[in-house]
């Protein structure tokens, strides 16, 4: 039975389309990620003192530090706004795929 | 002889360590005094997750329940245990120190282990879920010869296994010399034998709970350092900095990048390596096996990124207010009183300093013993991944062609897991007096240019065969290895060549290794037009839905 369905997804041509919208989305969010953080990295690599320069006058809080941090926040929101659209959007669009095919 | 028995045994051999502790411990007045705190909190935490093994115990009864725990799990629950797998007592002790000795230097470090999390989320957990059933090899050999892959796998998970696991073991017996004022060989035998009756008995589900467990230990223990230390400086960071950097040797230095990243193609390399690595851990990658479905995978890797990107920030703060706290009472912290002779124990004591200035000696006995509770619950996590590597790739795959039935699969699991206790133990013994330094390091290497490079493409590319993943794979792991030892870390520290003399010149294999892996995965998978690679590429749309949709998905197994 599994198989039959198997054949009808791969005949939907709305099966590779999910595919590929997914996967777009997949990868315009581990590019973000990334670009996160080799983008801190590198500037620590290549521009120390722009880490090291302070919030404000008279302040002690170097832009590195929340820069820092927003990256590890970054990374956290990123993850949670891909769960929410994979486990809402995307489920619903492939159940809908599944139950097409399961007829 | 039944567990009851088993248990009452070795809480024998605790206490009866503690006390020929206390008794050596008169000679050496110099190291730490035995904390009994710390024993008896230690010795509470071993009882509980014990009487949770008891529990699992009845209900591991199939191979199904001894990998994944019958797929049961939660997503959040999940999440917890897959933080509890990662966040080791290296990287609590560790990164803490690091920012207690270099401040700024500690978050750049702290934030490179975070990264991998996204990779996993946005291109594997869904994926690994829909696709396997116990272990990775499952994902991997999914189209192709199942003997081959399965070898590769195994290999790939088991080494990565043995560098991490000897970390943690050598980690460990430092760890109870200054923690519990035991002795080294007391820490291999004590964190063998408990890991070993979690695995052994409760398989997945016994690992599960001592993980999820020990999360929420180090968690709150974690917070509440952190709360303590802002509620020090009316919760303003700022205020915490402004006094760290006026007692700080370094001063101002403290808010800046220091040595941490020397060349841009090693800092490139090293984030390649904790960016792909993490999806190449076995004992990670096992862990979305125990989830009934893609939906709670994905809440598991969103829950596990939370709690460690939490756990990292918490760890900054600490960090700092170790620098503002224990200055404030040189005679408690540091050598001799002084300063400049460092501190008590060495620099990686930051936070269990810290924990007595700020919760006194019963909160410092309850964050000595969740650092060594970390170090069971990663080292049970790594054995069930090496025993399952074992025995169902090699045994129930590749020898038995796949017809092994459930109890032979699962006899062979527990016979494995005692075997890698054993050696787990010798082999912490063994590295006592080496520089262990380079090995978590190197498993990161080791899993991004060999496990990952193969998983990734066994699943995404419909080209990918048998002959080019199985090549690739192996071109990665060699190359990993050879370089990490030409490297400073290893020819110079370890191979004690003269300074200078590394060949590799960078910190990190992975940019050149996960390359080579994915060009050889790629170059071998196009040059293959035998009929056995036309079969696998013919065989990659099915694949394809299967991981894309579920549909044909092992369940919750063997429920």
């Amino acid at each position: 039975m599994s198989q039959q369905v198997s054949n009808n997804i791969a005949a939907d041509p709305r099966f590779l389309k999910f595919v590929a919208k997914r996967n777009t989305y997949s990868i315009i969010m581990t590019i973000l990620g990334a670009l996160a953080y080799y983008g801190f990295i590198l500037l620590v690599a290549f521009d120390p003192k722009l880490m090291a320069a302070k919030m404000g006058a008279g302040m002690t809080t170097s832009i590195g530090v929340p820069i820092g941090v927003g990256v590890i926040v970054f990374t956290i929101i990123l993850t949670w706004i891909y769960v929410r659209r994979a486990n809402g959007e995307f489920d619903d669009e492939a159940a809908e795929i599944i139950k097409g095919a399961s007829k | 002889m039944t567990i009851k028995h088993i248990i009452a045994a070795v809480a024998a051999l605790a206490v009866a360590g503690g006390a020929i502790a206390a008794g050596a411990d008169l000679g050496q007045a110099q190291k730490q005094a035995t904390n009994w705190t710390a024993i008896v909190m230690f010795a509470i935490f071993v009882a509980a997750t014990l009487w949770i093994t008891k529990w699992a115990a009845a209900k591991t009864k199939s191979a199904a329940d001894f990998y994944t725990a019958g797929g049961g799990i939660t997503g959040f629950q999940n999440g917890l245990a897959i933080a509890g797998d990662y966040m080791s007592a290296a990287s609590f002790l560790g990164i803490s120190g690091l920012v207690f000795g270099n401040g700024f230097d500690g978050l750049i470090f702290s934030i490179g282990w975070l990264v991998g999390w996204p990779v996993i989320t946005f291109l594997m957990a869904e994926r690994l879920r829909n696709l396997g059933k116990f272990t990775f090899a499952d994902v991997a050999s999914y189209r192709f010869a199942q003997t081959p892959v399965r070898v590769f796998a195994a290999t790939g998970s088991l080494v990565v296994v043995a560098f991490y696991m000897i970390a943690q073991m050598v980690g460990a017996g430092q760890l109870i010399k200054i923690l519990f004022g035991m002795e080294y060989l007391y820490a291999e035998i004590l964190v063998g034998s408990i890991m070993m009756m979690y695995v052994l008995f409760g398989g997945m589900t016994a690992t599960t709970w001592v993980q999820i467990i020990k999360a929420c230990m180090l968690l709150g223990g974690a917070t509440f350092m952190a709360i303590s230390v802002l509620m020090q400086f009316g919760f303003s960071p700022e205020a915490l900095f402004t006094k760290a950097v006026e007692v700080h040797s370094k001063k101002d230095a403290i808010m800046a990048p220091g040595a941490l990243i020397k060349d841009p193609i090693s800092a490139i390399s090293v984030g390649m390596a904790l960016m792909f690595g993490t999806a190449g851990l076995p004992h990670i990658l096992m862990r979305f096996f125990t989830v009934p479905n893609a939906k709670e995978a994905r809440k598991s890797v969103a829950w596990a990124t939370t709690w460690i990107g939490y756990f990292y920030i918490l760890t900054f703060i600490i960090g700092f207010g170790a620098i503002t706290n224990l200055i404030a009472d040189p005679s408690m912290f540091y050598v001799d009183g002084e300063i400049a002779k460092g501190l008590k124990g060495g620099g990686n004591m930051a936070a269990v300093h810290l924990s007595k200035a700020v919760g006194g000696d019963l909160f410092m006995g309850f964050i000595s013993a969740v650092a060594f509770a970390t170090i069971l619950a990663v080292v049970a996590g790594l054995t069930l991944s090496g025993a399952s590597a074992v025995s169902h790739d090699l045994y129930a795959s590749v020898i038995k062609k796949g017809q092994a039935n459930s109890a032979d699969e699962l006899r062979v699991s527990k016979i494995t897991t005692v075997c890698l206790g054993i050696l787990a133990v010798v082999l912490g013994i063994a590295f006592e007096k080496e520089n262990v330094a380079y090995m978590v390091m190197l498993a990161f290497v080791i899993a991004c240019s060999g496990n990952f490079p193969v998983l990734f493409m066994s699943v995404l590319w419909k080209n990918c065969t048998t002959k080019g993943a199985v090549t690739g794979g192996f071109v990665g792991l060699t190359l990993a290895v050879v370089l990490t030892i030409g490297s400073a870390s290893v020819w110079e520290a370890v191979l004690h060549n003269p300074k200078g003399s590394a060949w590799f010149p960078y910190n990190s294999a992975a940019i050149f290794s996960m390359t080579a892996a994915f060009f050889t995965i790629w170059l071998v998978s196009i040059l293959d037009n035998s009929a056995q690679a036309k079969k696998e590429r013919a065989l990659y749309p099915d694949q394809q839905i299967r991981s894309e949709t579920g549909v044909g998905a092992a369940g919750a197994s063997g429920h």
